[in-house]
């Protein structure tokens, strides 16, 4: 809410009104009184929403580029109606709050209507994109949207000029009202649009405007800024049609428009009410208009007029449905991208969003599955890199899971020359090395060394240059492929024995009391005969051992020999070392019966313990030396209870102190409490001991300090908070076996090289790093991923573009030792415009995430908080400056592949770690600290942005997964029950007036008030509702590396708080803004950054 | 009485007590001048079938110094119902149960027959035997089986109530639960780490349980040893679990890599033993048994390093300082030795091994505590297997052979003090008024403890004579030493046995025939090695060689008969004649020869050397031969090389060996195979008897003897002929080729010549 204190906005908002003004009137008409509703903007940031509703087409942004856009916008519209009328009634509610209003006119309705080249653009340059849609590409551009948002002022404040200020959302409702009707017309070109759309295209004007800007930038003026990007882009190749007709209802205009109250309330004024949004999304390199664009912005200007409508809207406030929406752009690129099949042939393309199915051909570069970056253009220079504050940075994915129709990489077998690298730099061969001189030698593509073939890996060149037999080695024609290693990459120079599980389980008395052992024992048993296995082998090279302890440890060997399992104790914790050799790692099949009776035992043995206490790094240790001895690396499983007390290296004490919340003391909550564990850690990685930890704790255990041996070893940890064997049951062995089959890459390391120019610098995970370069990983399942942050040391050449390769050596689970590699390359721009273009808001969202949760360790949450938006403000700033057609000061402009961002780093910031809510407590909040540390960009999109799925709304037959629904509150109706995910929950909510039959047919009990509230299961019941549901339910689990465990939340109950956690659009309890506010905020940002 | 000789023997009888001097010279001056000290040895559990214990306590003289305990030799006024203390001449009552005490009516501590009495406390808890195995795993596969059996057998002789608990190790020590089913369990503990009592108390989890141990105890004193352990659990109760254990334990898991030793926790292991029995039965007659197969190679206690290429250190390397293990090794043991004799329990060392294992760094282990030394070649002989078993034979009543946590008391009559104690028992550091400022042996109290003790355990006491010259004694008066000896009997009873003894006193310079003629040879030559021996541990050898010869030089100067110069006219009287042959085999024992000798070897011989009785210890100063011919009967023949002879068999008894030697015609008939003629049946029956003699032997003796059966020219025979006397060597040449006898092939000087430089020493007037 910092927002609407920050009156500072005014003047500059002040002066863009006056353009305004002028367009107002022209486009709405009746509207134009709106100037004067401007003031209103200022006050108050609640005011907004309402606002926003009225432009219906945020969602659209992405998706369709700029030419979707325009129809998109018209067919929201009239969802953007509806919901309005919704809004003003939350309107009241918010009531007095929500004076400020926030107008967001759908760019085209407005335009349409205005006879003003500028004005009129909008709706016409839907048209005209119109156009250039026949073209029938999927690919979806977006043209930029323009978010004028005018806020209405604090009724006081303005109160004079605004007469209505205080009455001012009644008002709104009253414009609004009027604003429907207006946009109603556009709404119906837009929808005509895709029917119609040669005739769209016909719009001359704007098509040949366009085509100029294509040609070049002086067309720009004509078109009205936000629409000219889209045009540009869309226009010509996009055929935005396609979309639109896929997703009327929700399209967006090319320019998506938002009139809001920004921020800042008292400077709302007529500035505020001119603030554009554009966005410029360009998904594929495919647009040759995008260059263009850059030009064309100098027509922004006339986007300052554009927003002028909204302005006549400014007593309303900002329309959510006009901001931009991710489950448009989600649903916009699952449309147009998830089709065809990405092939990675061509250097710098931006994939499909990650929540787009589609296949991936390895045809050069390496699958986005393994790697996404933040941009597939990257700046040649550090100048240009340091103007736009856009991170570079890969999120890497080394073993990523392939869906089945995709190969994994080929696994090539060199024999004992090895594979062949590099002199200089030690790159790996791949298909950009250049061959020259007939073969003989190559030169290197990321050192430019000049090497020799080894003799018996020459080949001819065809007349391309290329090899003859490129097209056979998998290492010449892929983006990734496996070598397999000689013993010179192996430790000690011999290779290794295959790895080993250990399992480490709790006894003292919580873990006995909750029934954990028990369950645990009993599972192990089915769960070791999946252990993973490499290829078609049959069965597991993997050797398991036993540990039980409290405050003593307690090995097993389970010799096969041995009629019993013996017990060994080892009690002298301070000094941990492994009793025995032989028989404590043992082969699955070969010691059954002995492991069998070691867990039938385990749990009568404890049955009667008293041992509260716990010790925690002795056994860590010990599992370590366990491998130690063995000569092996491995995975342990630690099964914990409680904060570990007993009289041990590594004994904690509870510091929690909620107290410290919002002090600059508050980091410590996230640190460590004592350096043993970071020093246990470096022996374990050194071990290639990796550890996966699951947490039962009843009470504060100490996540942060306790996770810190899994977070550097590249383990995972899981936390059952309060433990119940009935109701976490189901969700601790799903983990568990989950875990236990994953793939894993044992005693790894990794290490990207850059093409000359620029290097990776940083780097956000699951490990450890001994030196600058080498990320050292104990153990690398298929679900970690490091995100690497690129700086230029040099400059990069726009010909030769920036080549990425990311070398994983790592011993598999059958012991052998392998090299993985992955290529990938990337544009290089001079211009900023082609970074902007060529980015991705949800793989910037996990960087900046990863960064800012890293941040968290050494500086005060605020700070953290503070920089993140400095840095979005920063990014969109620049863009505004170099790239946005000039326009009115007061206009948002996105770039149209960041749209998104504000949204998204919303939600970062309101988050657990970086805006704890009063329930959330220390450990929970250290928990998801570690593990958005090494999330993918897939997981952290849901993480931060859950999908919210209506499950009644679309009729039972319908087979596919729903629609999803913003994150919002108000999208929630009464009447239905939606399923809430954001990859570790899963709630499903039950409106409160939900028909009885359905209730009947899902629950299984006759009304509302007999569902159980909190329940976690769904009755199984025979019927098609009851089915699809939890198909649905289970086809969630399945998409997600946790068990998300289901809470049943009903309307008005007091469980609800929770659930409303996750409408991340809404304001949060915790003072976390809405996205209406934040985006408004952001806008005041920018523009006092342009200022 | 007859002649000395019957006294000394009805007193060793009815004692076990044997006096270097039977008559005492009556002041500190003469005393000095005789020489061999006033001392004696004392067998305080020497077993005698006719001395029911009373089931009374003993009545105590009520001076808070004295306490001397109501014997024969006071005088009681039964009219008064008094007693005066013939120690410290305080007159006491009787107590309340004396009243019917009349002339006629004596309890039996007055008789003089019960000079030794034994008393039965029925006080206190009646804690069972424990007995914790401490087992080296390292060992050879068969050797391991072997010891397996012999710890299963062993299983079966205990009472079916005694506590046992069985440690392991190796590399690392495992102590292991016997109480529990299913899952076998065990403690482990690093090999390499030293570990105080409490740390190991807490590591096993004993800790806990003691606070309300602690808490039973002062209340229900009788519950608690029955409650504690997991470790230590009644026979009866695992028998069947612990010989399951047992059986499936295997050798030391870990690998050991060519050219090295294993790696063995001896120290360790006994450490967390001393700590487990410390911890929990603090007091209570237990015995920790070690066995072990090799020297312990890491952790505190180390005695060698792996590295098989630096061998174990030999007497040279000690003799160079070279020894770089030994003083920290022998440190480690002595501070468990003492700790383990503070608990009032005992460690047993069962080491088979050919090669050294430490005994010499563990000797204090043994030697302190009372307990047992064992040294064989493998535990797969019936050497080892022998004695093992003999440790749990029986009494006439069923008992175990064995006392433990024995306190022996020692009061002295005002002439007399307590000079000090050479056997396996530890100062209790109680100075008193009757305890001397001279020590010999360990010294500086009167009272001692004595962990672990047999009917055969004696002990040499010494004492000074502190009289002063111009304070005669009046004639007939008599100086009296009581022994109080409390120990807990192996059915568990605590007992205290009180031997109380007086001999005259005599002025040396009127009555020196008297003590001359009650001079007691054997048991002098035995005191004097003892002396010699507890020297010879912490003194360079051949300072000792030095002191004995200049004793025994001054006892001949003092007691021969001769003049001056002339050494031809030297004679001793026969209470000293074998005196000077006993020293001259004393100087060829292995107890003062290191060479030829391992350390290990001089510390195993030293060991038993320090607590045998008098008959034994005898044995070892100066074996036994015995000759077996066609001659005659059986006899004994001289230690000499002349007794060698072709016709005969000899047996020779050295206490550790039993060597039977063919001579050179026997053993050709043998090989011609005449034993197996009908004809020559009596033959047969010669082969036959030096084994029927040597069996008798092998069943008595503790620990079981080597068993040597060799003949003329054999390698073993060099056993036999580094024991006799060599009167013929290659150097004297009159010898050389003769029919009698064998020459020894050696530069020692002979029995012969070593009386004539007594003598001529002794007649000089230099010296």
């Amino acid at each position: 809410m910092n927002i609407n204190q920050s009156a500072p906005p005014t003047l500059p908002y002040g002066q863009p009104q006056p353009a305004y003004p002028g367009y107002h009137p022209a486009s709405y008409g009746g509207q134009p009184g709106s100037t004067v509703p401007p003031a209103s903007y200022g006050p108050s940031y609640n005011g907004p929403v309402p606002g926003y509703q009225q432009t219906p087409p945020p969602g659209m942004s992405r998706a369709p580029p700029s030419s979707g856009v325009p129809p998109a916008s018209t067919a929201q519209t009239p969802g953007g109606h509806a919901t309005y009328s919704h809004f003003g009634q939350g309107d009241v509610q918010n009531g007095p709050s929500s004076t400020v209003q926030m107008q967001r006119h759908p760019g085209p309705q407005p335009f349409g209507p205005a006879p003003l080249a500028p004005v009129v653009s909008q709706p016409t340059v839907l048209q005209p994109y119109g156009p250039p849609p026949t073209s029938t590409q999927v690919t979806t551009q977006l043209a930029g949207m323009q978010i004028s948002g005018a806020a209405a002022p604090a009724p006081p404040q303005t109160g004079l000029d605004y007469g209505p200020p205080t009455s001012g959302s009644f008002p709104n409702s009253g414009l609004y009202g009027s604003y429907p009707q207006g946009q109603a017309p556009p709404l119906n070109l837009a929808q005509g649009h895709p029917g119609t759309q040669p005739s769209q295209r016909s719009a001359p004007p704007q098509a040949s405007s366009f085509t100029s800007p294509a040609s070049g930038g002086p067309r720009m003026p004509s078109m009205t800024g936000p629409l000219l990007p889209g045009q540009g882009f869309g226009g010509p190749p996009v055929s935005q049609p396609n979309h639109v007709s896929s997703t009327p209802p929700q399209a967006l205009p090319p320019g998506t428009q938002m009139t809001g109250p920004p921020g800042p309330p008292p400077s709302v004024h007529p500035s505020q009410a001119g603030y554009q949004l554009q966005q410029n999304g360009s998904f594929g390199p495919v647009r040759g208009p995008q260059p263009n664009y850059g030009s064309p912005y100098p027509g922004a200007p006339t986007f300052g007029s554009q927003p002028g409508p909204p302005q006549s809207l400014p007593p309303k406030r900002l329309d959510p449905d006009a901001i931009p929406s991710p489950i448009q752009v989600i649903e916009d690129d699952r449309n147009n991208r998830g089709s065809e099949p990405f092939v990675t042939d061509v250097r710098g393309q931006v994939p499909p969003l990650v929540t787009t199915n589609f296949l991936v051909k390895d045809q050069g570069n390496a699958s986005p599955r393994y790697i996404r970056c933040t941009s597939y253009n990257i700046p040649c220079t550090s100048d240009v890199a340091k103007q736009a504050q856009v991170p570079l940075a890969a999120v890497i994915k080394p073993l990523a899971r392939l869906p089945p129709e995709e190969a994994s990489p080929y696994v090539v077998d060199h024999g004992e020359s090895g594979p062949l690298r590099c002199n200089r730099c030690k790159a790996y061969m791949c298909p950009f090395m250049q061959f020259i001189e007939g073969g003989r030698r190559f030169q290197c593509c990321f050192c430019s060394c000049i090497n020799d073939v080894p003799p018996q890996y020459f080949q001819h060149l065809d007349h391309t240059g290329r090899r003859v037999d490129a097209y056979d080695r998998p290492e010449l024609s892929l983006g990734s492929y496996e070598f397999l290693a000689t013993v010179d990459y192996c430790k000690n120079n011999k290779f290794p024995s295959p790895p080993a599980f250990i399992f480490m389980i709790d006894v003292s008395y919580n873990a006995i009391r909750s029934g954990l052992v028990r369950l645990l024992c009993e599972e192990l048993k089915s769960l070791l005969d999946f252990l993973p296995r490499e290829g078609g082998a049959e069965e597991s090279a993997i050797r398991v051992g036993f540990v039980t302890y409290n405050k003593v440890l307690h090995f097993y060997n389970v010799k096969s020999s041995l009629a019993q399992p013996q017990m060994m104790v080892v009690s002298d914790v301070a000094d941990m070392f492994v009793p025995l050799l032989d028989g404590f790692l043992v082969n699955v099949s070969e010691s059954r019966t002995v492991i069998t009776s070691l867990l039938d035992q385990i749990p009568e043995m404890f049955a009667d313990t008293r041992e509260t206490e716990t010790v925690f790094a002795p056994v860590i240790q010990a599992g370590m030396e366990a491998l130690k001895a063995a000569e092996c690396a491995g995975k342990l499983f630690l099964f914990h209870t409680s904060l570990p007390i007993a009289e041990a290296p590594g004994k904690l004490k509870n510091r929690d102190d909620r107290k410290l919340i919002n002090t600059d003391k508050e980091k410590t909550l996230f640190q460590a409490q004592t350096g043993a564990y970071q020093t246990l850690a470096k022996e374990c990685v050194a071990q290639g001991c990796c550890v996966a930890l699951f947490l039962f704790p009843n009470q504060y255990v100490d996540v942060a300090t306790l996770s810190v041996v899994p977070q550097l070893t590249g383990g995972s940890v899981y936390k059952y908070a309060c433990f119940q064997v009935e109701n976490d049951q189901e969700r601790f062995l799903s983990d568990l076996c989950r875990d236990v089959q994953k793939v894993v890459g044992f005693d790894a390391v990794m290490r990207v090289r850059t093409s000359t120019g620029i290097r990776a610098v940083d780097f956000f995970g699951a490990f450890y790093m001994s030196n600058t370069t080498d990320v050292e990983l104990a153990g690398l399942d298929v679900d970690k991923t490091v995100t690497v942050e690129f700086k230029h040391d040099d400059r990069l050449n726009e010909e030769s573009g920036a080549l990425l390769q990311c070398a994983l050596l790592y011993t598999s689970c059958a012991g052998q030792r392998r090299l993985r590699i992955h290529n990938l390359a990337l544009n290089c721009c001079t211009q900023l415009a082609d970074l902007y273009r060529n980015c991705e808001t949800d793989t910037l969202i996990n960087y900046m995430a990863k960064f800012a949760y890293r941040g968290v360790l050494n500086s005060p949450v605020k700070t953290v908080r503070d920089t993140l938006i400095t840095q979005c403000a920063q990014i969109l700033a620049c863009y505004r400056k170099n790239c946005a057609s000039p326009s009115s000061a007061g206009q948002l402009i996105l770039p149209e592949c960041m749209k998104l961002l504000p949204v998204y780093l919303n939600c970062v910031l309101k988050s657990d770690v970086l805006q704890p809510g009063a329930e959330v407590t220390t450990d929970d909040r250290a928990y998801v600290r570690q593990l958005v540390t090494s999330m993918d960009v897939a997981e952290t999109n849901v993480f931060f942005y859950p999908r919210l799925l209506p499950l009644t709304k679309s009729p039972i037959e319908n087979t596919t997964e729903p629609p999803a629904v913003r994150a919002s509150e108000e999208r929630l109706s009464n009447g239905d029950i939606y399923l809430l995910e954001n990859g570790l929950n899963l709630f499903l909510w039950v409106g409160a007036s939900v028909q009885q039959g359905v209730v009947q047919s899902l629950f299984n009990v006759s009304s509302f008030s007999h569902i159980t509230s909190g329940l976690s299961v769904l009755p199984v019941l025979d019927n098609p509702l009851s089915k699809k549901v939890r198909g649905l339910i289970d086809s969630l689990r399945a998409q997600r590396s946790r068990y998300m465990k289901l809470i049943v939340v009903k309307q008005e109950d007091k469980l609800e708080m929770l659930f409303k956690h996750f409408l991340v659009e809404d304001k949060s309890l915790s003072g976390g803004a809405s996205y209406v506010d934040f985006l408004c905020h952001m806008h005041k940002e920018i523009r006092q950054l342009l200022s | 009485m007859a002649t000395y000789l019957e006294f000394i023997q009805q007193n060793e009888d009815q004692d076990g007590v044997r006096f270097s001097w039977n008559v005492w010279p009556s002041s500190r001056l003469e005393a000095t001048r005789m020489v061999v000290p006033l001392a004696c040895l004392l067998t305080p559990l020497k077993e005698r079938l006719d001395l029911p214990p009373v089931q009374y306590e003993p009545v105590l003289c009520s001076r808070p110094t004295c306490k001397a305990i109501l014997n024969p030799l006071c005088q009681v006024d039964f009219r008064a119902k008094l007693w005066a203390c013939n120690f410290c001449f305080q007159r006491n009552q009787f107590p309340p149960a004396y009243t019917g005490i009349t002339e006629v009516n004596q309890p039996a501590e007055l008789m003089p027959q019960f000079s030794t009495i034994e008393y039965m406390i029925q006080r206190g808890a009646q804690s069972p035997l424990i007995f914790l195995y401490v087992v080296d795993t390292c060992l050879e596969e068969d050797d391991l089986q072997a010891l397996k059996e012999s710890l299963q057998m062993s299983l079966s002789l205990l009472p079916p109530d005694a506590l046992v608990g069985l440690i392991t190790f190796g590399r690392m020590v495992q102590v292991h639960e016997l109480s529990c089913e299913g899952i076998s369990k065990s403690y482990v503990f690093r090999g390499t780490k030293d570990l105080t009592a409490k740390q190991i108390q807490d590591m096993l989890g004993l800790s806990k349980p003691a606070m309300p141990m602690q808490q039973a105890r002062s209340a229900q004193p009788q519950e608690h040893p029955f409650v504690s352990s997991r470790f230590l659990q009644p026979v009866h109760k695992i028998d069947m679990n612990l010989t399951d254990l047992l059986g499936e334990l295997q050798r030391d898991p870990w690998p050991v890599t060519q050219g090295k030793r294993p790696l063995r926790s001896t120290g360790v292991a006994l450490s967390i033993a001393v700590g487990l029995l410390e911890g929990t039965f603090p007091n209570t007659g237990a015995r920790i048994m070690l066995f072990t197969g090799g020297p312990p190679t890491q952790g505190p206690g180390m005695v060698v390093g792996d590295e098989l290429k630096t061998p174990i250190r030999s007497w040279h390397d000690i003799e160079k300082d070279n020894a770089r293990f030994m003083k920290k090794a022998t440190k480690h043991y002595e501070m468990l030795a003492n700790r383990t004799a503070a608990n009032g329990h005992c460690i047993d060392i069962y080491a088979c091994a050919l090669d050294q294992t430490g005994l010499l760094e563990m000797k204090c282990c043994t030697n302190v505590t009372g307990g047992h030394m064992v040294m064989g070649d493998s535990f797969n002989t019936s050497l080892f297997k022998q004695t093992f078993q003999r440790i749990f034979s029986k009494d006439f009543n069923g008992n175990f052979r064995m006392a433990f946590g024995a306190t022996l008391e020692v009061k002295t009559s005002r002439e007399l003090k307590i000079a000090g104690t050479i056997g396996p028992c530890v100062s209790l550091n109680v100075k008193g008024p009757c305890v001397s400022e001279n020590e010999l042996g360990v010294g500086g109290t009167s009272q001692w403890k004595i962990c672990g003790l047999d009917p055969t355990t004696t002990l040499g006491i010494y004492f000074e004579v502190v009289n002063q010259h111009n304070a005669p004694i009046p004639q007939g008066g008599r100086g009296a030493i009581q022994f109080v000896t409390q120990y807990q009997h192996s059915s568990t009873q605590r007992r205290i046995r009180v031997t109380t003894i007086a001999r005259n006193w005599a002025d040396a310079q009127s009555q020196l025939k008297h003590i001359e003629a009650a001079f007691d040879q054997e048991a002098a030559a035995v005191l004097m090695a003892r002396l010699g021996v507890f020297r010879a541990e912490s003194e360079e050898g051949p300072d000792v060689l030095r002191w004995l010869d200049r004793q025994l030089i001054r006892l001949c100067q003092k007691f021969g008969q001769y003049n001056k110069e002339d050494s031809t006219s030297f004679r001793l009287s026969d209470s000293f004649s074998l005196y000077p042959q006993f020293m001259f085999h004393l100087r060829r024992s292995p107890f003062l020869q290191v060479f030829n000798n391992s350390p290990d070897e001089s510390s195993y011989y030293r060991h038993h050397f320090a607590r045998q009785d008098l008959t034994q210890s005898l044995i070892m100063i100066q074996p036994i031969l015995y000759a077996y011919s066609f001659h005659g009967p059986p006899e004994p023949v001289l230690l000499d090389s002349g007794s060698i002879l072709a016709d005969r068999i000899l047996l020779m008894d050295t206490f550790f060996q039993i060597v039977i030697y063919l001579g050179e015609t026997i053993a050709q008939w043998r090989k011609a195979g005449y034993q197996d003629m009908p004809e020559y049946e009596n033959f047969k029956h010669l082969l036959q008897a030096p084994l029927d003699d040597a069996q008798e032997i092998l069943q008595a003796r503790f620990p079981m003897p080597r068993y040597i059966n060799t003949e003329h020219g054999g390698s073993q025979a060099r056993f036999l002929l580094s024991k006799v006397n060599p009167s013929q060597t290659h150097n004297n040449l009159y010898a050389w080729g003769q029919e009698t006898g064998a020459p020894i092939l050696t530069d020692d000087v002979s029995l012969q010549v070593f009386m004539d430089h007594l003598k001529k020493l002794a007649v000089s007037s230099a010296s």
